[in-house]
Parts: C-alpha cells; sequence; structure tokens
C-alpha cells in the first residue's frame, strides 16, 4: 500500500511541474460571442496610474463606481515595464492587461491573448478612428484590444539648473549641462531612444523607424548608449525611484512619463517636462484579454467602463495622456487637456514613436534584415552589467 | 520481528513526505532549470521552443561584460561579509565574555531586532541616508547632516547589504564564543600570552567553525541579492539584475544560463566552508 501511495505522489507532482513547465497552452483562438453575466471579480495588469480606486488621491476614482455597477472586484497588479508585463500575462493567472506597442505583438503572437469582439464594447464606437485596428493593436483586420490613450515619453528636467531644454542633446550629448545626475529609462525599448536622436543627428545612418535598425544603425545606437553611460546617475525601472530621485534632487534630467512629472511636483519637486524637437517615443496603450481569462465577462465590462468618456477622461487627465475617447474632450477637467496633449491632432504624432516590439523583418520594408527584440535585451544586459 | 519493523515503518511514514518534497520540488525544478538554459527561445514570442543550443551557455561564459560583473558581484558579497564580520566579532565577544549575565539577553534580542522590520523598509531607510542630492537639492540624511554621501554606488550597495544580513554572523559567532571556556583565556594568560596573542593564537582558531558558517548566510544572501543594489546602487548591477532582465525580456533559457554561475559559486563556496568546518557547528 504504501509504495502504491509513494508512486501516486511522485506522479502527481511530476504531473504538476509537467504541466507548468513544458508550455502547454488552452487556447481558445475566438472572441466572446455574447456577454453573460460578471463573475464577480477581475484581475488586470496595469500601468502605474491606470487604475486608481482613490487610495492614491481620493479625488482620483474611477474604479469604485465600477465597482459598484458591475459588482466586479478590481484587482490590480502594476506592471513596471512592458517586458514584465508580457512575461506576467504569460502566467495565465490574469483577465487582462493595459499593454503598450511593445507588448500588445508579442502577446498576440504567443496566443497570450483573444481577439476582442468590439460589439460588445459600446463605447469603441466614439474612439478616435487613428487609433483603431493599427498594426499594434489588431491582426489581419481582427481588433485584439480597444485603445486606451497614447503619449509621449517626455525629457524631464530641473527648473533651477538651467533654461528648459528643447532638446534630445540633454540625454545624449557629451557637453549635457545636466551630465552626471541623469536618469534613464532601465529597458532595451530605451535603444530606439538614441535612434530617435540619431535620425536628427546622423542622418547618414539613414534610420526611418527607431524600432527598425540594421545591424549598422543598431551599432551606432548601442555606442551612443554606452558613450551615454558615464553620465547618468540612474538606471530606473520602478517609477517611484525616478520620483524619490527628482524630488532629493539626485538627478537634474531624465526619461519620464507625464504622471511622474506630476507625482513629484505635487511633492515640491522643481522639475518641468517637455517633448523633444527631435521628436519622442511613445506609447498608445491597449487593453487586451487574456486567452485563458476567467473572468471574461468582467473583463469585457472593464474595456466598455474604461474607455468610456468620462473613465477616459479621468485617466487620460491623471496619467497625463491624450484619452482614446473623443467624446472624453468634452468631460475633463481642464478644459484645455485634449488641446495640451494633442489628442485628436493627427500631425502632432507624426513624430512619436510608439513603442513597438523590433523583430528581423524589417518595419519599413527593408526586407529580413533589421535586428529582433531578442538581441535588444541582450545588448541592453550587456551594456548595464 | 514485528517490533522491529513498526518503528522502521513510522519513520518511512514520516520521512516520506519531506523527503519527496525535497527531491522533487526542489531538487527536480533545480535541475529542470539547468536543463532549460540549453532550450532555444523562438525570439519573438518570448517562449522556449524543444530545440537544444548551446548558444546561451556560450553567451553567459565567454562575454568578458559578463564575467567582469561576476568577479564585481562576488566582490561585493566578499565586502560584506567582511564588513559583517569586522562588525561581529568584538561585538559578539562583548555581549558573551564582558556583559553582565541580566544583561546579555537584552542585548541579543537587541542586536536581533533590525530582523523584525521588512527588507525594503530597511534598504528604503538606507535610500534615504545614502542619497547624495546635488546643489540643486538637499538629497538624505548624510549630505544634510555632515555633507557628504558616498552617494548610490557599490559603496553603499555593501554597507547596505552588511546591515541587512549582519544578524546572520552574529549568531553563529556568538554562539562560538558561547562555547568557548573561559578557563582556555585564563590558561593563555596565565602562560604569559598577551591579549592580541590569545585572541590570535586561541580565540581565533576556535572561532574559525562558526565565521565559516556565518559567512555562508552572509556571502549567499549577498551574492544573490538584486533588490538592494536597485534601491542603493545608481547604475551599479549585480548578478542577479541580469537574472531578472533576462527572465522578465522573457528569455528564461538564458535567464536559466545565467543562474549557474551563481550555483557554481555557492557549489564552490559551500565545500571550502565545509573544509573549514562550517557545517559541524551548525
Amino acid at each position: 500500500m504504501k509504495k502504491i501511495h509513494k508512486v501516486y505522489a511522485l506522479g502527481t507532482v511530476a504531473v504538476f511541474l509537467l504541466a507548468s513547465c513544458s508550455g502547454i497552452q488552452g487556447k481558445d483562438e475566438g472572441a466572446l460571442k455574447s456577454l453573460g453575466d460578471g463573475e464577480g471579480q477581475v484581475n488586470i495588469i496595469a500601468w502605474a496610474g491606470y487604475v486608481e480606486d482613490g487610495s492614491t488621491d481620493p479625488a482620483v476614482d474611477w474604479v469604485t463606481d465600477f465597482e459598484a455597477e458591475t459588482g466586479c472586484a478590481v484587482n490590480v497588479k502594476i506592471g513596471n515595464t512592458s517586458d514584465e508585463m508580457v512575461e506576467l500575462m504569460q502566467s495565465g493567472e490574469y483577465d487582462g492587461v493595459s499593454a503598450s506597442g511593445d507588448a500588445t505583438l508579442r502577446l498576440i503572437a504567443g496566443g497570450d491573448v483573444a481577439p476582442v469582439n468590439t460589439d460588445l464594447i459600446p463605447n469603441y464606437a466614439s474612439v478616435f478612428e487613428d487609433l483603431k485596428n493599427k498594426q499594434w493593436n489588431s491582426k489581419d483586420g481582427v481588433a485584439y484590444g480597444v485603445p486606451h490613450g497614447r503619449g509621449a515619453n517626455v525629457l524631464v528636467y530641473n527648473t533651477e539648473a538651467g533654461p528648459a531644454p528643447d532638446s534630445l542633446s540633454a540625454m545624449f550629448s557629451a557637453d549635457s549641462p545636466y551630465s552626471g545626475n541623469i536618469s534613464v529609462y532601465d529597458s532595451p525599448i530605451y535603444i530606439a531612444d538614441a535612434a530617435v536622436y540619431l535620425m536628427a543627428t546622423q542622418p547618414e545612418l539613414g534610420i526611418t523607424n527607431p524600432y527598425s535598425l540594421d545591424q549598422s544603425q543598431f551599432d551606432a545606437a548601442v555606442a551612443l548608449l554606452t558613450d551615454q553611460k558615464s553620465r547618468v546617475s540612474q538606471y530606473w525601472s520602478l517609477y517611484t525611484d525616478q520620483q524619490a530621485s527628482l524630488e532629493s534632487g539626485a538627478v537634474t534630467a531624465g526619461t519620464s512619463w507625464q504622471v511622474i512629472v506630476n507625482l513629484a511636483t505635487a511633492n515640491g519637486a522643481k522639475i518641468g517636462a517637455v517633448k523633444t524637437k527631435e521628436g519622442a517615443t511613445g506609447w498608445s496603450d491597449t487593453w487586451m484579454i487574456s486567452s485563458k481569462a476567467k473572468n471574461p465577462n468582467c473583463m469585457y465590462m472593464w474595456m466598455d467602463h474604461i474607455i468610456s468618456p468620462q473613465a477616459n477622461a479621468s485617466v487620460a487627465e491623471w496619467f497625463g495622456e491624450a484619452p482614446s475617447n473623443e467624446e472624453s474632450c468634452a468631460l475633463t477637467a481642464d478644459p484645455n487637456h485634449c488641446a495640451t496633449y494633442h489628442a485628436g491632432e493627427t500631425a502632432y504624432w507624426a513624430d512619436v514613436w510608439y513603442w513597438t516590439t523590433p523583430t528581423s523583418e524589417c518595419l519599413d520594408g527593408r526586407g529580413n534584415k533589421c535586428v529582433p527584440y531578442s538581441e535588444w535585451v541582450n545588448a541592453w544586459n550587456e551594456l548595464r552589467a | 520481528m514485528t517490533l522491529r519493523i513498526k518503528p522502521r515503518l513510522a519513520l518511512a511514514s514520516v520521512l516520506t513526505a519531506p523527503l519527496a518534497w525535497l527531491l522533487i520540488v526542489y531538487i527536480g525544478s533545480l535541475s529542470l532549470l539547468v536543463v532549460s538554459a540549453f532550450f532555444r527561445l523562438d525570439s519573438f514570442t518570448g517562449k522556449s521552443t524543444s530545440q537544444w543550443t548551446l548558444n546561451n551557455l556560450n553567451e553567459v561564459l565567454t562575454k568578458s561584460a559578463y564575467l567582469k560583473l561576476i568577479a564585481k558581484s562576488v566582490g561585493v558579497a566578499a565586502a560584506a561579509t567582511l564588513v559583517c564580520l569586522a562588525a561581529a566579532v568584538p561585538t559578539a565577544f562583548y555581549v558573551s565574555k564582558c556583559a553582565a549575565p541580566w544583561a546579555k539577553r537584552g542585548l541579543i534580542v537587541a542586536m536581533l531586532l533590525p530582523l523584525w522590520a521588512g527588507y525594503l523598509v530597511k534598504a528604503y531607510a538606507l535610500r534615504a541616508v545614502f542619497d547624495p542630492g546635488s546643489e540643486f537639492g538637499r538629497g538624505g540624511f548624510l549630505a544634510s547632516t555632515i555633507g557628504w554621501s558616498p552617494g548610490f554606488g557599490y559603496v553603499a550597495v555593501i554597507f547596505t547589504l552588511a546591515y541587512l544580513w549582519f544578524p546572520y554572523m552574529l549568531l553563529p559567532i556568538y554562539a562560538g564564543f558561547e562555547r568557548l571556556s573561559d578557563s582556555l583565556l585564563d590558561a593563555s594568560s596565565d602562560l604569559g600570552a598577551g591579549t592580541w596573542r590569545t585572541f590570535g593564537s586561541v580565540v581565533m582558531p576556535l572561532l574559525v567553525p562558526s565565521i565559516a558558517a556565518g559567512s555562508i548566510f552572509t556571502f549567499s544572501l549577498s551574492l544573490g541579492d538584486y533588490i538592494s543594489v536597485k534601491v542603493v546602487g545608481g547604475t551599479s548591477q549585480m548578478i542577479g539584475n541580469i537574472i531578472e532582465r533576462a527572465l522578465l525580456a522573457p528569455n528564461q533559457p538564458l535567464a536559466a544560463a545565467f543562474t549557474l554561475w551563481p550555483i557554481s559559486i555557492m557549489v564552490v563556496y559551500l565545500i571550502v566552508m565545509g573544509r573549514l568546518g562550517a557545517f559541524k557547528n551548525l
């Protein structure tokens, strides 16, 4: 008897191990056909500032009314980088994610997210047309999520450390007045920021898209970042770390998000932020639903809620980005919010390069000679070592 | 016969579950980790395939940037261990041999008290101590009171790690002093040895196993740490940061290949410390 028990126990544990390690996927290809009742909760991965229930600031709350209306309790896990979000989504433990363009394609290709039936999301109708069915949020014309909003990665600077900069040279030039106190986003995707600067300063390299770099262009960007290293005082991945350094004065210039600038300013930091004249990297985020979602109905209700005119206006204003819903512009507390963030201005977004996953197939049609993301990761790892 | 079998049966039934746990869950997952270092990654989806490759291992073993980082990490772990040691030996000696018996227990509790505070609380507290600030901000405690701070970097990391793991070094050394009979110190003194001679020739040799045992904790915990270097390290990195980034990339095979470094360093370290008698005194 004892022996049998032992074998049985061994077998059970082995099966668990295999199931968790071999990447077996319960993939469901189709989108939801009709909406049922809420499951009582929804587990989502989001960027900091995207899901606020009043605990950060009592006035900043678009979760409580959603929970009251739908009965879906919202459990949020903050993702610090796109890489972390992909990793978390692969676990299959979450119902959905607010993914940026450098994560969406990987999630779609990996079968981690399901197509979205936009007919079940009434607010989708008033989303800006130039955000729908784009290369980063759809596949073969099928939507894989709803657009959340967009923004540019800004250059943050200490207003007492000199005249306001307007160029990325504050980050990359050897004679930057901020040398030694520069803060850089600690992610491989930051290589694209160097590429944006090279597009303006070294046109002979022929870079047309900062996410599509052939080997020589890629090497030039990495060389620029290696040169920048001696002037950097911080590589941040936790947004609170950059916020603390901005407040203490340890950092006087850096790559930042408007939400960090807002939080640090509220705590008394003397800082400003600008989209640089060379253009900028940026994000256009998409709410996606997991292909293994345990609470799909609540997730659909959340996707409809977060792009509803009022909630989308609140989140866009809090995070400091352009809303995705056209009707949100009439509901922001600051009536000029959409103008400030250029929500409807197609021209403004022309030099904002939304985060995209680099692939060996170049995005600008040069063929199969670009450096894929895995190489970006290796290069960044080596640079940081 | 039955009397002899029954206790065995009882023993077996008690030990089977924990042994199975150790073998399958711990050793098993560790070997799966090692094996996964040899899988090729599908670079787009970020999932490992079932094709075999030596590229990950090659990348990890030959790139000079990584080798330098591993040397630095070992250096940081060794330095943190030495700082702990330098602080723990006199402290433990005082508590064990000099303090009044009634004060002993209170002192020990006081020195273990920091273990009751959370890791992140302590790391961020030290961040507030080391923050160098700049001419545009007053910085942290050191910078604003004495006007100098080592700033964020390896020095701050070493002191933070030493602060975090100090009790793990203190306890075994204190136990070592407790086992050290006072009569040995008296005998040494009677034979004409001075304080330093007694310390060098009598106390230290008997303390080596305790120090080795304590250093296993401080060295291994420091070597594997990747959080405090993020909090107080500025631009510095440790092996753990590289493993984390590879894991989040996500490139699990490469992350697994990197972990072979700390695993083998620790195996060597444990063998050396075992020779010094670390496990006889645990």
